[in-house]
């Protein structure tokens, strides 16, 4: 322990700097080259961590932030009514859309009165914090998890309703995002993101 | 003869580089080309059975002199706008010693009996053992002497290297 | 002249050209794996299985990439500079013996493209004109970067050839042959210079770190100083050559010191085993290989282990360090020698 009180370590392992003379053995730098040897020589027969990617993949948690999903409801109707709480909360401003009103025919796509046309995501923007998730009033916007695949161009990676809205053959699981606490905590209006 | 066509080509090349050392325009084409001469000489040992000198030769003035030339032009960075100008006196020391020098050149080799070279390809004095028990038993104090000269030189070189103590 | 002479040094000659280049080939591969190991990490091992396409796709890669040219670069000095760096890499391959003899036909035929009785010093020449590639390339591509590499290179050549000759000369004054052949035949079965001569090895193995350019050496090339020192404005398939001779002077060096210090195709009871006189031949080359990839092996395990030099720890180590102990290398193996020849050791056999 570090009895100069004007130093403060909080971890108590830095070390300090010595300058002292090296011995003659240390002067040779053999041993100490050998004992480096030695340790990437351990290296060399340890597992590898490689994940081989596209074949193994690694194991995800219920809860990952990933590429988002804008979701229907059991009836297969969207329910986004941009409202525009998920564009505002976000930190990163990746979030754009343009609202427009439900014509009489389209009762079975929208579930409210007003629905967003465009929808779009800039996943380059995008820092995956789950802000949109926690501000969406009507559980329409999920962040799953699925990954952001590489493209190639920037404006590939603007994704627009096409791709964030899922499926209605092929829905995305979100019930484990939603636990209990989660749905208690949108229930309760009083927090000002709620209101 | 191959081996006449071989010296043609060394020369031809030797003479030409040689000339190019003097020149080009840059310093570090000149230090090249010297460096090709000294290839071609090196041929030329080969060429009159003298393996040893020829490969100390190449070691000695192209693989350490050649290079510290290098080294040295290029961190000097010389160029044309860069050269001093010479005075005309210089000039014409320069050109009147140069001129003795190849005089003497001249002199020496009109007065040096080419047939006593005699075959190389018989002769095996270029072959290492022979060259060195010649050069440890007739040339001992001459061997002995020119590496105390080297010896002071680099005496001399790592005094020059020494920081100055004031 | 002998035509089968003639066919068999072509034979010769060809067999070892390719194989250099292909043994170049697979050390990329080898260093990637190894280094990937080391890290615990896979390596390569998408082109083909393990990876074993992944030469062939990186030489392709190599050969389709621009060549780039910068504005004012000496156009001739430019090409020169990777020419003849492979030129001078692939030398030296000349004169190491890669086995014994064959005896074909009541012929017999040395497994050397060229036994001269000056093979080490050969060798040394060759080394020594070595850096004219990189300090060509290095300044003809007018690139600060790149002329800070090629002076790096030149200063470390010449301060490490010193002690590498002297750590030479003292294997040929206990053989007394400058003739490669010769040294690696006096090391026949176990006799090996590496017993004799210890500190000689460290010396010459250090020093033959320093004349490929690797790493702990690696300052001409230095990536986080000079970006890519002498060839930081090379591309294309000059790159590649740059690239390339960096492994092949690696395999010739590891020849070298198979042959210099753990006797070259020499084993270990080599004449009690009784096998004809070409499949002891066979069986040597073998080894010699096998000599050559664990020194191979030991370049690589110390690139990855240690971190680079300080460019003046670099020429104090050189001139302070290893300078020293070789000459007294030197110096104590020409006493004892000469204690030996006087037989000063006679009362200890007695």
């Amino acid at each position: 322990m570090n009895q100069d009180s004007t130093k403060i370590s909080l971890t108590n392992r830095s070390k300090m700097v010595s300058n002292k003379k090296m011995t003659l053995i240390e002067r040779f730098y053999l041993p100490a080259i050998f004992k480096g040897m030695s340790i990437t020589m351990s290296h060399f027969f340890r597992k590898e961590t490689t994940i081989q990617y596209p074949e193994v993949k690694r194991p995800f948690s219920d809860i990952y932030r990933g590429l988002h999903v804008l979701k229907l409801d059991d009836e297969g109707r969207e329910r986004c009514t941009a409202c525009g709480l998920c564009a505002l909360s976000c930190p990163a401003e990746a979030i754009t859309m343009i609202a427009a009103e439900r014509k009489e025919d389209e009762k079975q796509l929208y579930r409210e009165e007003k629905y967003a046309s465009v929808y779009e995501i800039n996943m380059l923007r995008c820092i995956f914090c789950g802000d949109c998730e926690t501000a969406c009033p009507k559980e329409a916007i999920f962040l799953t998890n699925r990954i952001v695949p590489s493209e190639y161009k920037r404006t590939n990676f603007i994704y627009g309703k096409d791709v964030l809205v899922e499926k209605a053959d092929a829905r995305v699981d979100v019930s484990k995002r939603q636990t209990p606490e989660v749905l208690e905590f949108k229930k309760d209006k009083t927090k000002s993101h709620n209101k | 003869m191959l081996s006449q066509y071989l010296f043609f080509f060394l020369s031809f090349v030797a003479i030409v580089s040689a000339l190019m050392v003097l020149l080009s325009k840059k310093p570090i084409h000149s230090v090249l080309y010297l460096t090709l001469t000294f290839f071609t000489l090196a041929g030329h040992y080969i060429l009159l059975n003298a393996q040893f000198l020829a490969v100390v030769h190449i070691i000695v003035y192209a693989g350490a002199i050649m290079v510290l030339f290098l080294f040295t032009v290029m961190l000097l960075n010389l160029n044309i706008e860069g050269e001093f100008q010479k005075s005309t006196i210089m000039k014409f020391i320069a050109a009147i010693g140069g001129g003795m020098i190849f005089l003497v050149l001249i002199g020496t080799l009109k007065s040096f009996d080419v047939a006593t070279v005699g075959n190389p390809e018989l002769t095996q004095i270029g072959l290492v053992k022979n060259l060195g028990k010649t050069l440890y038993s007739d040339y001992l104090l001459p061997f002995e002497l020119s590496s105390i000269l080297f010896l002071s030189a680099m005496v001399g070189a790592v005094m020059l290297g020494k920081k100055d103590k004031q | 002249m002998d035509m089968t002479f003639v066919i068999y040094k072509l034979i010769l000659c060809v067999v070892i050209l390719l194989l250099s280049l292909v043994i170049a080939m697979y050390a990329t591969l080898a260093e990637r794996k190894i280094a990937g190991f080391f890290q615990d990490r896979l390596g390569p091992n998408r082109a083909g299985t393990f990876g074993l396409l992944q030469p062939v796709a990186d030489g392709l890669k190599l050969f389709m990439k621009e060549e780039f040219m910068p504005a004012n670069a000496d156009k001739i000095l430019y090409i020169m500079g990777p020419s003849l760096t492979m030129l001078v890499a692939l030398l030296s391959s000349a004169v190491i013996p890669w086995g014994g003899s064959l005896i074909i036909a009541g012929k017999e035929f040395a497994l050397q493209v060229a036994d001269i009785n000056i093979g080490v010093l050969y060798v040394f020449a060759v080394i020594s004109i070595g850096v004219y590639g990189i300090m060509i390339g290095g300044w003809a591509s007018n690139n600060k970067y790149a002329l800070m590499g090629a002076v790096r290179a030149a200063s470390q050549m010449i301060s490490y050839e010193l002690a590498m000759s002297m750590s030479i000369v003292t294997i040929v004054m206990t053989t007394g042959s400058l003739s490669l052949n010769e040294i690696v035949a006096q090391q026949h079965g176990m006799n090996w210079n590496v017993f004799t001569q210890p500190i000689g090895f460290v010396v010459f193995v250090i020093c033959a770190f320093a004349e490929t350019n690797r790493a702990p050496f690696d300052l001409p090339e230095c990536e986080t100083e000079l970006i890519g020192g002498y060839h930081t404005e090379y591309s294309s398939m000059k790159l590649g050559f740059y690239l390339f001779s960096e492994y092949i002077n690696m395999f010739i060096s590891s020849a070298m010191i198979a042959s210099l210090y753990f006797g070259g195709y020499n084993f270990p009871f080599m004449d009690d085993l009784g096998l004809s006189h070409n499949m002891i031949t066979i069986i040597g080359t073998v080894v010699l290989f096998a000599k050559i990839s664990f020194f191979g092996f030991l370049f690589m395990w110390i690139r990855w282990t240690l971190p680079r030099f300080r460019y003046d720890q670099l020429m104090r180590f050189g001139w302070k360090g290893l300078l020293p102990w070789a000459i007294a290398n030197m110096i104590i193996t020409g006493f004892i020698s000469l204690l030996i020849k006087n037989n000063f050791f006679a009362f200890l056999t007695k």
